[in-house]
């Protein structure tokens, strides 16, 4: 009866209508597409309906005129059959079925194969290093202005008979400035043990807590000096953000240490810790890869560690081989972008080829 | 004037200028404020994480559901308990090295795809990138200049070579770069804090005292 109202309104239904497994997915989802109907123009829009077993259809999506792709939200392994109806007021035109589909995961993502590319380009080139730099071969990481202090710090707090605060940041662990600030830790730790300095740890994960304390106590194992270790030295602090930089302004104003580290992740709070450090007339040593926190360290304290420059101040520090043939991988990674970089602008600006269509 | 009969905003308002009394100097209102914050801090995450992860999404599950599954990551979570126990305390590397592995393999693609072909993309010197400013023949100068600056500001953090000769000068370029970029994100965050300043002079001034509007 419909179907006569529509032929008598002339409403006319959308057709080839195509139902196919979104590619490139997790699965759980299938594509919907079809041709417009003749009355695109005077329709409210398409109802997209479902079937399982090829007879009854339920409405499982609507969308405006115009528009002949529609995504559906399906389960794993069951066979569907999809239609399409256009619809104007209380009329409705349907297209004939589509094929059956099942929809499924992908087990490659095609449309990201630029992204295999480069990480098998960049993890073969920093493996390749860490393989040279395991089997002894010198590897060259030049001087990095701030590492140098380290020493004068830790002297100077020896000699004033004051601690040393270290701050990690809000980074989680699996956060690389929070990993190179851990091997940076383990350094420190080391010339506080030496020298029997106070160390003071105040953490804001538990995780990177736990971690830090192994690595402090390790440190003070690893220079014959496990006796001077204070598992108190290392303690959790606060997870939220302003709680934790509340904690350590009373830590830096009452303990007074004589150099603050403050290095791994930082957000909002890097200039209350970076003034309130500075404010106590500490010997201020910062690192971070927060692009926007950078500018409050690099004004409020004595030396910076830049972006990467932390992580190769890691590997220059501790001269792991692990970490030193990560930062030649890394560079030599630069030279390959820039060189991309050079590449591609010569070729997107003397061809017609869409250049910019393999960075997709 | 209207002063606000709300004990919780005098509550609040009193330790907002317990806090902010720490410009001064460190007192004793500060440092009760101070370790009111962390205490609560601590005592909200504790709860948060009882009530709204490890009950709705393990304990129930596994306990009550038999979701026998989640047995795995509450063994794996359970090891780090291990850590108050000295004879098997290295126990505790086995979930952090899992936790580490994940988010490793989740992040790496991520941050290429994000940070470096995303940004490879925007730098190219061609005419879709050029039109991108909608600056008109500005366009090619603009771009031109992120080129040089990203150039520049690569072989800065290149760490194999002294800052000598061609890098040399190439490196201080690309920390002049750095560093205006510096100064606008300086600018822009302590606009930002501003704001918050403001906000909260705001609920002093406004919900505490009714002094504003």
């Amino acid at each position: 009866m419909i179907f006569i109202l529509c032929a008598l309104m002339g409403l006319a239904p959308p057709t080839n209508v195509r139902a196919y497994d979104t590619p490139d997915d997790g699965g759980g989802s299938i594509n919907i597409e079809w041709q417009l109907s003749p009355d695109d123009a005077q329709i409210d829009g398409y109802e997209i309906y479902r079937s399982e077993d090829g007879v009854n259809f339920t409405k499982v999506g609507f969308i405006g005129k115009s528009r002949s792709l529609n995504q559906d939200q399906t389960e794993d392994g069951i066979t569907y059959t999809y239609k399409v109806a256009a619809v104007s007021d209380t009329l409705r035109a349907f297209s004939q079925p589509s094929m059956e589909v099942i929809s499924s995961a992908s087990w490659i993502n095609v449309a990201k194969m630029n992204i295999y590319v480069a990480m098998i380009i960049f993890g073969g080139l920093i493996l390749y290093y860490i393989y040279h730099a395991r089997k002894g071969k010198k590897l060259f990481i030049r001087k990095i202005a701030g590492l140098q202090a380290i020493d004068d710090a830790v002297g100077r707090a020896t000699e004033m008979g004051k601690p040393i605060l270290y701050i990690l940041g809000l980074g989680y662990i699996e956060e690389i400035a929070t990993l190179a600030s851990l091997n940076i830790l383990g350094e420190v730790a080391k010339k506080t043990a030496q020298y029997d300095t106070k160390l003071i740890v105040p953490n804001a994960d538990p995780i990177v807590y736990t971690v830090a304390r192994e690595i402090v106590k390790e440190s003070y194992t690893n220079v014959g000096r496990p006796d001077a270790y204070d598992p108190d030295s290392v303690f959790f602090l606060a997870r939220e953000q302003m709680a934790y930089a509340a904690g350590i302004d009373g830590i830096m104003t009452r303990e007074k240490p004589a150099t603050n580290f403050l290095v791994g992740y930082f957000a909002a709070e890097s200039l209350v810790l970076a003034e309130t450090g500075a404010a106590t007339g500490a010997i201020q040593i910062a690192g971070t890869d927060a692009l926007a926190q950078l500018p409050f360290f690099v004004t409020a304290c004595d030396y910076t560690l830049i972006g990467e420059e932390l992580y190769a101040a890691s590997a220059y520090i501790s001269k792991r081989p692990l970490l030193l043939g990560a930062i030649k991988g890394e560079d030599w990674s630069k030279v390959i972008i820039a060189t991309v970089l050079i590449l591609a602008s010569i070729i997107g600006l003397v061809s017609r080829f869409p250049i910019l269509s393999l960075f997709q | 004037m209207n002063i606000s009969t709300d004990p919780w905003v005098w509550i609040a308002s009193i330790l907002s200028l317990a806090i902010l009394s720490f410009l001064y100097k460190e007192n004793p209102f500060f440092r009760a404020a101070e370790h009111i914050f962390l205490g609560v801090a601590n005592g909200y995450l504790v709860t948060f994480y009882w009530h709204r992860i490890l009950m709705p999404i393990l304990f129930r599950p596994l306990f009550q559901q038999g979701d026998l599954l989640l047995i795995i990551p509450f063994i794996i979570g359970m090891l780090y308990l291990t850590r108050f126990i000295p004879r098997i305390s290295w126990l505790v590397r086995i979930p952090i090295a899992i936790y580490m592995g994940y988010w490793t393999g989740v992040l790496i693609p991520a941050t290429i795809q994000a940070k470096i072909i995303k940004q490879v993309q925007g730098t190219i010197l061609t005419a879709p990138n050029f039109q991108s400013w909608n600056a008109g023949t500005m366009g090619i100068v603009w771009s031109v200049t992120v080129f040089i600056g990203v150039l520049c500001t690569l072989s800065y953090f290149y760490f194999s070579r002294e800052h000598k000769g061609v890098i040399g000068v190439t490196s201080r370029v690309g920390i002049v770069f750095v560093m205006i970029g510096f100064g606008a994100a300086f600018g822009y965050t302590v606009m930002a804090r501003i704001s918050l300043l403001i906000g909260k002079l705001q609920y002093l001034l406004g919900d505490w005292l009714g002094i504003i509007r």
